[in-house]
């Protein structure tokens, strides 16, 4: 009803004076920090419950080894990661359970050709050491595990 | 133009336009990438030339803010800028910074550049949009400070209008809610929780109300509607933007590791989020329906209306369509997300750039109000060309999408991520040629600067005719 108000008052030339620029400026300022502050404490409480569905105990050195890895060689740039990035090349969100192990992942990233496939969209070769390829493994491996509502919808990302 | 000091929006806006064209160029690449996987490879992957992609758009934008701000804060205000010298070195500063962290994506590889930038000190590269090696985050942060300085004082030492408010308020938000990209935890889940904080609160947060300040501006000198009206119009715009668009970030807290009741805000306040946009649909064409003068300057009206009815349809319908969590579960990160994204961008931040410099070029350029006529047809050729390219982009990739989420996520028999890809080939192809179509738009109006620069003014009567 309110939002009836609204539109009626800005409607046609002659803007009703029961609606000014005082009160327009007011709903701004208020509304603003009212949903602002709403938002604040949204964020507060997923802080509290993200320990329970984040898998940060399985965030290891090798974990946060392979997280940097990830971005240093900007696999967003290709890839989505839970559903965020690029989409050009597969989710790897849940690429430790379509691969099934951490080392048909390390296999694949390890088996990219160096100047591609003819004809078609291929990984680079990053020439990563098996310590390296471990922790990205890793990485992915843990992301797998974050408890993020069932998404995606099945095991193709 | 009153001021000397709102010269030193030219170089702004220049540099804007050039980036844009290489923004344009990448983008070109890119389509042709998704059809023929080797093209260029390896010598350009796809990462490196979406990253040059997405962050020119994002630094021309940032161009063209700075250029706007610069160009009308003075006439606001009523003085000059404080410190005209700080602009131009600002100017400098920033294109040199892009240009090198360009070079540095095109001619280094990404973790080469990492090594070399000092990364590892404080991680922040590699994240979407964020690839900025954080040596240039840090000196964004700097021409930010030294942008809001000087806009800042010569506002608040100058005539206040609400126009300038906002637009110091939307500026200070983008300069505030950068810092979030410094912050880089191990925790995938807060990383991608704070990103947000940087991304979305800028593009359906602060950045509106640039946006809006820019519109009312441009508004208020091509139609002559009283400021008091548009004024009005402005902080309901806004308001509305930010009551439904802070909350309305929880459309990206779906399938991240957030709490599920976040599907429930995020889609309730995000469904509310084309509010604002229709309005300032309404808002533009009422104001120049309602106008007291016809201005010689017609493309510049084009541009604002088409901005308004543009972002409209990209932010608000195209945004809409996959917001809701029910419909996002199956069309997160597929081709819709990419077909919004583009109209939204377009629609929303380039066009209301192209409005700022369509309005301001020609006084910066030693003329009274406007272009010759034969400039502004072509310039109008520009505007039709790009803008009816970006809307089929839009349209063939939201058919890929809806195909991709489709066979990917909904049939019975779910097909691989390449499969896929192969099956909707065709999409692709259409919007490599819209593409194609979209660059030629791009060359016509740059040749609108340099065509009939000779000839006389169009005056009221002329571009009547």
């Amino acid at each position: 009803m309110k939002w009836d108000h609204l539109n009626h008052c800005l409607k046609g030339a002659t803007m009703s004076q029961a609606f000014t620029k005082a009160m327009a400026r007011n709903i701004f300022y208020g509304g603003s920090l009212f949903f602002f502050l709403l938002f604040l404490a949204l964020t507060f409480d997923t802080e509290s419950a993200l320990p329970d569905r984040d898998n940060r105990q399985a965030i290891t050195e090798q974990v946060a080894m392979g997280k940097a890895l990830w971005e240093k060689n900007d696999c967003i740039g290709c890839h989505t990661l839970l559903g965020e990035g690029a989409y050009f090349a597969p989710e790897l969100g849940n690429v430790y359970k379509r691969f099934g192990s951490t080392d048909a992942i390390k296999a694949f990233i390890k088996g990219r050709p160096k100047d591609g496939i003819p004809g078609r969209r291929s990984m680079p070769q990053f020439n990563f050491s098996d310590e390296e390829l471990d922790a990205i493994a890793a990485f992915l491996k843990y992301a797998s595990e974050i408890s993020n509502a069932n998404w995606p919808p099945n095991i193709q990302g | 133009m009153q001021y000397q000091s709102q010269r030193v929006a030219k170089p702004y806006f220049i540099a804007a336009i050039g980036l844009f064209v290489g923004q344009i160029l990448f983008g070109l690449v890119m389509g042709l990438q998704y059809v023929m996987g080797d093209f260029l490879f390896p010598e350009i992957p796809f990462n490196v030339a979406r990253m040059v992609h997405t962050n020119l758009l994002i630094v021309w934008l940032l161009f063209g803010f700075m250029g706007a701000a610069y160009y009308l804060v003075p006439e606001e205000s009523e003085r000059e800028l404080v410190s005209p010298g700080l602009a131009l070195a600002m100017f400098w500063i920033f294109l040199i910074a892009g240009a090198l962290t360009i070079v540095g994506y095109l001619f280094v590889p990404y973790s080469t550049l990492a090594d070399m930038t000092g990364n590892d000190i404080l991680p922040t590269m590699g994240r979407e949009f964020l690839e900025q090696p954080t040596i240039t985050k840090l000196g964004i942060v700097v021409v930010a400070l030294a942008f809001l300085y000087n806009i800042g004082f010569t506002i608040l030492s100058g005539r206040k209008t609400v126009i300038t408010l906002v637009l110091l308020t939307g500026l200070t938000g983008l300069a505030v809610f950068f810092l979030f990209s410094f912050y880089n935890p191990d925790n995938l889940v807060k990383d991608k929780f704070y990103w947000w904080w940087v991304v979305h609160l800028w593009v359906e947060g602060v950045w509106e109300l640039i946006l809006g300040s820019i519109l009312s501006f441009v508004l208020i000198k091509t139609t002559g509607v009283d400021r008091e009206v548009i004024e009005k119009w402005l902080y309901v715009i806004i308001a509305m933007t930010l009551i439904t668009g802070i909350i309305g970030t929880g459309h990206h807290y779906y399938w991240i590791g957030t709490p599920e009741y976040w599907q429930w805000w995020g889609s309730i306040f995000s469904a509310m989020e084309p509010i604002p946009f229709f309005m300032m649909t309404v808002f533009a064409f009422n104001m120049v329906n309602r106008r007291r003068r016809n201005h010689p300057n017609k493309p510049a009206v084009l541009w604002a209306l088409g901005t308004a009815v543009m972002a409209f349809l990209g932010a608000g319908v195209w945004g809409f369509l996959h917001t809701l969590a029910p419909v996002n579960y199956y069309t997160h990160g597929t081709q819709i997300t990419a077909a919004h994204g583009h109209m939204a961008f377009y629609g929303a931040y380039v066009m209301i750039v192209l409005t700022m410099i369509s309005y301001a070029m020609p006084m910066l350029r030693g003329r009274e109000a406007a272009n010759s006529g034969r400039s502004q047809v072509v310039e109008m050729w520009g505007f039709w060309l790009m803008t009816v390219s970006i809307v089929f982009i839009t349209l063939f990739l939201t058919a890929a999408g809806i195909l991709q989420a489709y066979l990917q996520r909904m049939s019975e028999t779910p097909l691989p991520f390449m499969v896929v890809q192969d099956k909707i080939a065709l999409f692709y192809w259409l919007r490599e040629i819209a593409g194609v179509v979209f660059i030629i738009g791009l060359i016509v109006y740059v040749a609108s600067f340099f065509v009939g620069s000779r000839e006389p003014e169009a005056t009221v009567n002329t571009a009547e005719a």
